[in-house]
C-alpha cells in the first residue's frame, strides 16, 4: 500500500515537500512521523484527506497526509 | 497619570481651530481606550443616522493606555468613525509606529470635526499643532505623500496618510501610514477624504507614564518569554509571517477561489507562504515593540514593498483565479500606493469578474482589460483604476455590495453588512461563519478569529463541522478581541497571551487594577456599545446573516464539499449568550449590568 504525505513549513527542510511513502496494514501517522524523523510536538496541525486526523489513526491505500507544524496569521 | 496621557486633541477643520481636553477617565476605565473608548466617544457626539460621508461625521485616531509603553506590541492605534461602507460603526486597526509616536507626543486621541475648504494636513509636534495647507499632496500616492513629509519635516516624523481613493471618496479607502501600515478596513480613508484632510504628521518626544516600571519589566519579561516559546508566535510568524496560511486554508478545503464559486485553489502552492519566503522575502519588519515580526518585505522585478498578508495574496490570487505571486505583490503594492482595502479591493475586483462571467458585464464596458477570472493583468490594472476612479473603475470603487447591486444582484456579493469577506469559507467552519455575520463592522475575520480553535487547534481544537459551543466561543473571541484592540496591543499576541496577561500589562501600566474578567467584561462593554450604534444607525438584527450562496449552496469541491453555513441554527443560541432578546437585540437588562445604561 501506499500512500501520500505532504509537508509544510518547516518540516519541508531536508525532506521535501511530497513524498510517495509504502506503508503496511494497520500502519498509522505515528509510524510515518517516526520513518521522517518528526517529533510528535511538530506535529500542530494533522490532516487525512483534508480532515481533521489523529497520530493513532488507521491508513489506507491511497490516503493523502498533511503536516503542518504550529502555525497560524491572520 | 500613568498609562492615559489624559489629554484629548481637538481638531475643528471648518474653522482651523483646535484645542485640548482633559480625557473622560470614567469612561477610559470602562471601556479601557482603543476601539472601545474611541467608539464611546463617537456615540455621544454624532447622531447615527447621518450620511458617513457628510461634515457632521466625525474621525478619531485613538490608541490605548498601553500604546508607546514597552508592552509587546504596543504601538497600535485605531481609526473610528462612523463608516461609509457599512452604516455601521467603523474601528480599523493599525501597527507601525505612527500611534507610539502619537502617543509620545502627549495625546490619547485626536477627534477630527468639520471639513477644511481645500485639501490640508495636520502637523503634530509635542504641544505645538498646526494645520497645514496640503495643496502640493492632493493626487499624489501614499508613498509619495510620506517621501514629501518626510523630506519637508524630518525623517523621525511619522505619517499617517489617504491616497488617491480616499481623496476620491472610495468606500474602501484605507489610512495608511509608516508607508505600508494600513487602518484598512470600513473606507474609514473616505471620511478623511470627505474632510479634506490628507495627512498627519506626528513627532513625539515625550514618554508614556507607567506607574509600576518594575511590575511592568516582570509582567513583559513573561509575556514576552510565553510570546517566544509559542511555536506560531515564536517561529511560524516570524519565518513565514500570515501567508504561511495559504497551504492550511486550502488544504481544508475552505480557501475560496473565483469569488467563493469554489473552496479548493490547485495553484494555492504557487502562491504560498513557503512560495513567498523561497522566491520574493528580502526582509522581515517589525512594527514598534513587537517581539513577533510578521511584516514582511518583498521584492519582485524592480519592485521592492511591504506585505503581502495572507488576506490579500488569497483575494488578488485565488479569489480573483490568479497564480502568479509576482503579480499579487505588485496588486497588493498599488492597493496600498492608492489607499485601498486590499481585502474589499481584490474581492471587489472577483464579484466583477463573476459579473463578467455571468454576462451582466460586457465586454464592451470594460474599456479594452476583460474581466476574466485568472488574467493577472487585469487584475492589477482594474486594482489602479479602481483607486483612480478612472473608466468603469468608477463602478468598483466603492466595494462589491454595490457593485452587484447596481446589476441587481447584490447576492453576488460575498459581504455582511456590505463589507468584502475575507479568506476563510465559512461553509465549513462553523464558528467562523456566526462570527462573520454578527460582526459589528461587517464582514471580518479580526472581530472574532475562530480560525484559531477551529483549523489551527489553539487554544484547543475544535470540530469546525461541529456547531456545538460555537456560539459561547464567538462569544468569548468577540469580547476578548474586542479588549485587547481597547488595550492597543496586537491580536496577534492573543495566540500565546490570556485575558490574565492583559489585566496584568494594563494593572503594571496604569496603577489600575484588573483582572481577566474585568479584561472579558470591558470587552463585552464595547460590543454592546457597537450594536447600540448600529441599531440606532438604522442597521437591523437581520443584516446579522452570510451572502444566500454560503447558505444555501453547498461547497462543490475539495473535501469540504456539500456544506453549508448553518447559521439559522447557531444565532438564536448566539443571542441567548449574549443575553439579548431573541430578535437579536440588546436587553436593557444586560445594558444595565454591563453599567450602559
Amino acid at each position: 500500500m501506499e500512500i501520500k504525505v505532504r509537508l509544510f513549513a518547516t518540516l519541508r527542510e531536508n525532506r521535501g515537500k511530497e513524498l510517495m511513502i509504502k506503508i503496511a496494514n494497520g500502519d498509522t501517522v505515528n509510524q510515518i512521523i517516526a520513518e521522517l524523523n518528526i517529533e510528535k510536538e511538530e506535529v500542530a496541525i494533522l490532516l487525512i484527506n483534508g480532515r481533521d486526523g489523529l497520530l493513532d489513526t488507521p491508513l489506507k491505500e491511497g490516503d493523502v497526509v498533511s503536516i503542518f507544524p504550529p502555525v497560524g496569521g491572520g | 497619570m500613568y498609562g492615559y496621557n489624559n489629554k484629548v486633541l481637538r481638531v475643528n477643520l471648518t474653522e482651523k481651530s483646535f484645542k485640548t481636553e482633559a480625557l473622560n477617565l470614567d469612561l477610559a476605565k470602562k471601556f479601557l481606550g482603543g476601539r472601545g473608548l474611541g467608539e464611546k466617544y463617537l456615540m455621544d457626539e454624532i447622531d447615527p443616522t447621518i450620511d458617513a460621508l457628510s461634515t457632521e461625521n466625525k474621525l478619531i485616531f485613538v490608541t490605548g493606555p498601553l500604546s508607546g509603553t514597552p508592552t509587546p506590541t504596543g504601538g497600535r492605534y485605531m481609526v473610528v468613525t462612523k463608516s461609509p461602507l457599512t452604516g455601521t460603526v467603523a474601528s480599523s486597526n493599525s501597527g507601525g509606529r505612527w500611534g507610539a509616536e502619537l502617543k509620545m507626543a502627549g495625546y490619547d486621541m485626536i477627534i477630527i470635526e468639520g471639513k477644511a475648504d481645500k485639501p490640508v494636513y495636520i502637523y503634530i509636534q509635542d504641544d505645538e499643532v498646526t494645520i497645514k495647507d496640503a495643496g502640493h499632496l492632493w493626487g499624489k500616492y501614499t508613498s509619495e505623500t510620506t517621501e514629501i513629509l518626510t523630506k519637508e519635516l524630518g525623517d523621525k516624523v511619522k505619517i499617517a496618510n489617504i491616497g488617491p481613493a480616499g481623496e476620491k471618496l472610495s468606500r474602501i479607502a484605507s489610512v495608511m501610514n509608516d508607508l505600508d501600515r494600513a487602518a484598512g478596513r470600513s473606507g474609514v480613508g473616505a471620511v478623511m477624504g470627505s474632510k479634506n484632510l490628507k495627512a498627519i504628521a506626528v513627532r513625539g518626544t515625550g514618554k508614556v507614564a507607567v506607574a509600576s516600571p518594575d511590575k511592568l519589566k516582570e509582567v513583559v519579561a513573561s509575556c514576552n518569554k510565553k510570546i517566544r516559546e509559542n511555536g506560531v508566535t515564536g517561529q511560524g510568524l516570524p519565518t513565514y509571517g500570515t501567508a504561511v496560511l495559504v497551504n492550511i486554508i486550502n488544504e481544508n478545503g475552505v480557501f475560496p477561489k473565483h469569488n467563493f464559486q469554489e473552496s479548493s485553489f490547485s495553484e494555492a502552492e504557487a502562491i504560498s507562504g513557503e512560495t513567498l519566503a523561497d522566491k520574493y522575502l528580502i526582509k522581515r519588519v517589525g512594527c514598534y515593540g513587537c517581539p513577533i515580526a510578521c511584516g514582511r518585505h518583498c521584492k519582485v522585478d524592480d519592485l521592492e514593498a511591504g506585505g503581502p498578508e495572507y488576506e490579500t495574496i488569497w483575494g488578488f490570487g485565488a479569489d480573483c483565479g490568479v497564480s502568479d505571486l509576482g503579480m499579487v505583490i505588485k496588486a497588493n503594492f498599488w492597493s496600498n500606493e492608492m489607499g485601498m482595502d486590499t481585502i474589499s479591493a481584490s474581492t471587489t475586483i472577483a464579484a466583477a469578474m463573476e459579473l463578467y462571467q455571468k454576462g451582466y458585464i460586457k465586454e464592451e464596458d470594460t474599456d479594452g482589460m476583460p474581466l476574466e477570472f485568472g488574467n493577472a493583468e487585469a487584475v492589477l490594472e482594474w486594482t489602479k483604476r479602481m483607486g483612480l476612479r478612472e473608466g468603469f473603475g468608477d463602478k468598483l470603487a466603492d466595494g462589491s455590495y454595490r457593485l452587484c447591486d447596481s446589476y441587481g444582484v447584490p447576492e453576488l456579493s460575498m459581504s455582511v453588512k456590505k463589507q468584502e469577506l475575507p479568506a476563510y469559507d465559512p461553509r465549513a467552519i462553523q464558528g467562523q461563519g456566526l462570527a462573520y455575520a454578527t460582526s459589528n463592522r461587517g464582514g471580518c475575520h479580526v472581530r472574532a478569529y475562530l480560525i484559531s480553535p477551529e483549523i489551527l487547534g489553539l487554544p484547543e481544537k475544535l470540530d469546525r463541522f461541529s456547531l456545538e459551543g460555537k456560539s459561547t466561543w464567538v462569544k468569548i473571541f468577540q469580547d476578548l478581541t474586542a479588549a485587547i484592540d481597547a488595550t492597543g496591543l496586537c491580536l496577534f499576541t492573543s495566540f500565546a497571551l490570556g485575558a490574565d496577561d492583559y489585566a496584568a500589562l494594563y494593572s503594571a501600566v496604569t496603577g489600575i487594577e484588573i483582572t481577566g474578567e474585568d479584561v472579558l467584561l470591558a470587552g463585552e462593554r464595547v460590543w454592546n456599545i457597537e450594536k447600540v450604534f448600529n441599531l440606532a444607525a438604522g442597521i437591523t438584527p437581520a443584516e446579522d446573516t452570510l451572502p444566500k450562496r454560503l447558505l444555501e449552496e453547498g461547497i462543490t469541491d475539495g473535501p469540504s464539499k456539500g456544506n453549508v453555513a448553518r447559521l439559522s441554527e447557531l444565532l438564536p443560541a448566539y443571542y441567548a449568550e449574549r443575553g439579548w432578546n431573541e430578535e437579536g437585540i440588546p436587553t436593557d437588562e444586560r445594558l444595565q449590568l454591563l453599567g450602559l445604561k
